[in-house]
């Protein structure tokens, strides 16, 4: 399996009414990878997610998941194969304690399969997965309703609730937005170390200095289309990613050029 | 007047005991126990105790008090999972015909008919909603509403089970006696079950299901299956509630699946407040004596139990249950603005 990719998708289509959300986008993602995903805003990453995610059905083209069709199944059912994300709004359940927002994929049979099952040992894995996350152990924070919670927090919960199912795919849709410098700080370490423990992440986001820090690889999409894929540094390089990103001609303003530099 | 409500303000405190969580227990002394289980004991026992102390028109009340309250919790389980539904009769019903037509046709005595009804009703109700179960709010509650109406007239049409004549002389239950106990025992364990359920994390994941559906789809949950293991649960309580009445009158008729069944354990809930199962079960054992205390005022009677309804729902909207909580566990202070 070694070579093999892990998620291959497909020329996914995906269209709303007259606006093109998601055109013809391949992409493969190995085992280990950490793929970028950027682009402007109304490109069409979140769309993509969610065809992947199974929330919205694509119009065609294919989603493999080790080498398994799963194109258009259910939400749970794709989560269940290995498949986890977060959400960019965190749907969250506001009026529990932090803790217990984690019991809900824990009660999973993907998580009883991987983890435990026995009576209390989900209270202790959750704390223990939010311990991870910064969520102190020993600190109130963890038993506090989530609602009272600042959005930073949220964001976390949202990943250890991603998290919670043990993934082999991990899709963080702009995990870093809203957050502090320094959660941002302590976030991305967690995500490479994951990263090395063999979890394959992508990763929506708008924050490119932090992305650039972890990615292997981005892709770029604009008007639902991918228009380029490949190491950070080449792809910014690009002039159409550039104009994509500024929405100028660079020749015509050489100065804007110099400030993304 | 109004400058000495400026001065004082109310301010409320917890009653509470020295240590309160969902994981830790400290039980310190007698006055806590007695805190603690005191509102669970009281009505428990009252409960236990009213059938001996009766006369035995008031009996029958209770049994019926008893049925409604097992319908309303059954209504109040599936409300938890955000399945709104307004078809209390069609598991009522399913439950009553199933004991009925097994005992008539097959000569089953209730021992045997009662249990059946219960398991096989669930089951039935369950695959009936099953294709249904992905509607949501008003659309499952207008599908729930139609289902025990449609069967009550295919039976009326077509004549099956009796047809408008219904089935009469049906085997009795033991005894008046155990009729109550049975219709008591079955709504106190469906009662305390269910309490404990909704506490437990089958509970919490049927109730975040409610709150956010997508989110519990992510986590990975299949929650049309949990969906239509809930129909399973509240659909054999209901049948439960309508084997026991079939037995009871010893008649099977197509009462079973008249709209009060579906109508009064709602307002039963709304009354004593949903969520909680414990409001659901406080609302029907007010409002079903209520509505027979009234019987003396003939003619009157619906219009004055609607206006005491309506009354109650704009004066409580929490729901009377909440309203008793809020008193016990804390209570109100005036201070002294300064």
């Amino acid at each position: 399996m070694a070579g093999e990719p892990l998620l291959r998708v497909q020329e996914l289509k995906k269209r709303f009414g007259g606006v093109l959300a998601v055109f013809d986008v391949s992409f493969e993602l190995k085992r280990g990878d950490f793929l970028g995903i950027i682009g402007p805003n109304g490109s069409g990453k979140t769309t993509l997610v969610n065809c992947i995610t199974g929330f919205v059905k694509p119009d065609s083209g294919r989603v493999l998941f080790g080498g398994r069709n799963i194109t258009g199944k259910m939400p749970y059912t794709i989560a269940s194969l290995g498949i986890s994300r977060t959400f960019q709004m965190v749907r969250l359940f506001y009026n529990l304690p932090a803790y217990k927002n984690l019991i809900i994929p824990l009660c999973s049979s993907r998580a009883k399969k991987l983890g435990g099952s026995h009576y209390g040992e989900k209270d202790d894995a959750a704390i223990d997965l939010l311990d991870d996350m910064g969520f102190e152990r020993d600190s109130l924070v963890p038993y506090k309703t989530a609602g009272s919670l600042p959005h930073g927090y949220l964001k976390r919960l949202d990943l250890a609730r991603a998290m919670a199912l043990r993934p082999d795919v991990l899709i963080l849709d702009e995990l870093f937005s809203g957050m502090s410098m320094s959660e941002v700080a302590s976030t991305l370490p967690l995500l490479e170390k994951y990263n090395e423990e063999g979890l394959s992440i992508v990763m929506i986001e708008h924050r490119l200095k932090e992305l650039f820090r972890v990615v292997n690889r981005v892709l770029v999409l604009n008007y639902g289309r991918k228009i380029a894929e490949g190491p950070p540094k080449e792809v910014m390089k690009l002039d159409e990613v550039k104009k994509a990103y500024l929405g100028i001609d660079l020749e015509v303003f050489p100065s804007a050029a110099a400030v993304k530099e | 007047m109004i400058k000495e409500e400026s001065r004082y303000r109310r301010k409320r405190l917890d009653r509470g005991i020295k240590a309160r969580a969902d994981t830790i227990f400290v039980i310190a002394s007698w006055k806590d126990l007695t805190y603690l289980f005191l509102p669970r004991a009281v009505p428990v026992i009252a409960l236990l105790i009213l059938p001996l102390v009766l006369p035995a028109y008031w009996g029958k009340v209770l049994v019926f008090a008893c049925v409604y309250g097992l319908l309303a919790l059954s209504w109040d389980f599936l409300g938890s999972c955000g399945l709104f539904s307004l078809g209390q009769a069609l598991f009522f019903g399913m439950g009553a015909y199933l004991a009925g037509t097994l005992n008539h046709y097959f000569h089953v005595p209730p021992i045997l008919t009662i249990p059946v009804a219960t398991v096989g009703g669930g089951i039935l109700c369950a695959a009936l909603l099953a294709p249904v179960v992905r509607l949501k709010g008003v659309y499952f509650a207008m599908i729930t509403l139609m289902l025990p109406l449609l069967l009550r007239k295919v039976i009326d049409t077509t004549g099956v089970f009796g047809g408008t004549h219904g089935l009469p002389s049906l085997s009795p239950l033991p005894g008046e006696t155990v009729a109550v106990y049975l219709a008591i025992i079955g709504f106190l364990t469906c009662l305390f079950i269910f309490r404990s359920v909704g506490n437990s994390d089958y509970g919490l994941v049927l109730r975040a299901i409610k709150d956010d559906d997508r989110a519990v789809m992510s986590g990975a949950i299949n929650i049309y299956w949990r969906k239509i293991q809930a129909i399973f649960i509240s659909g054999a309580v209901g049948a439960f509630a309508g084997a026991l009445m079939t037995h009871h009158f010893q008649f099977l008729g197509m009462s079973a699946f008249a709209l009060d069944y579906s109508i009064l354990p709602v307002a039963a809930a709304a009354f004593g407040g949903p969520g909680t199962f414990a409001g659901a079960a406080l609302g029907s054992m007010i409002l079903v004596p209520l509505s027979e205390s009234l019987r003396a005022l003939g003619g009157l009677r619906v219009a004055i139990y609607c206006a005491i309804l309506i009354v109650s729902i704009i004066a409580l909207p929490e729901g009377i249950f909440h309203y008793m909580a809020r008193k016990y566990h804390q209570f109100e202070k005036l201070v002294e603005v300064k």
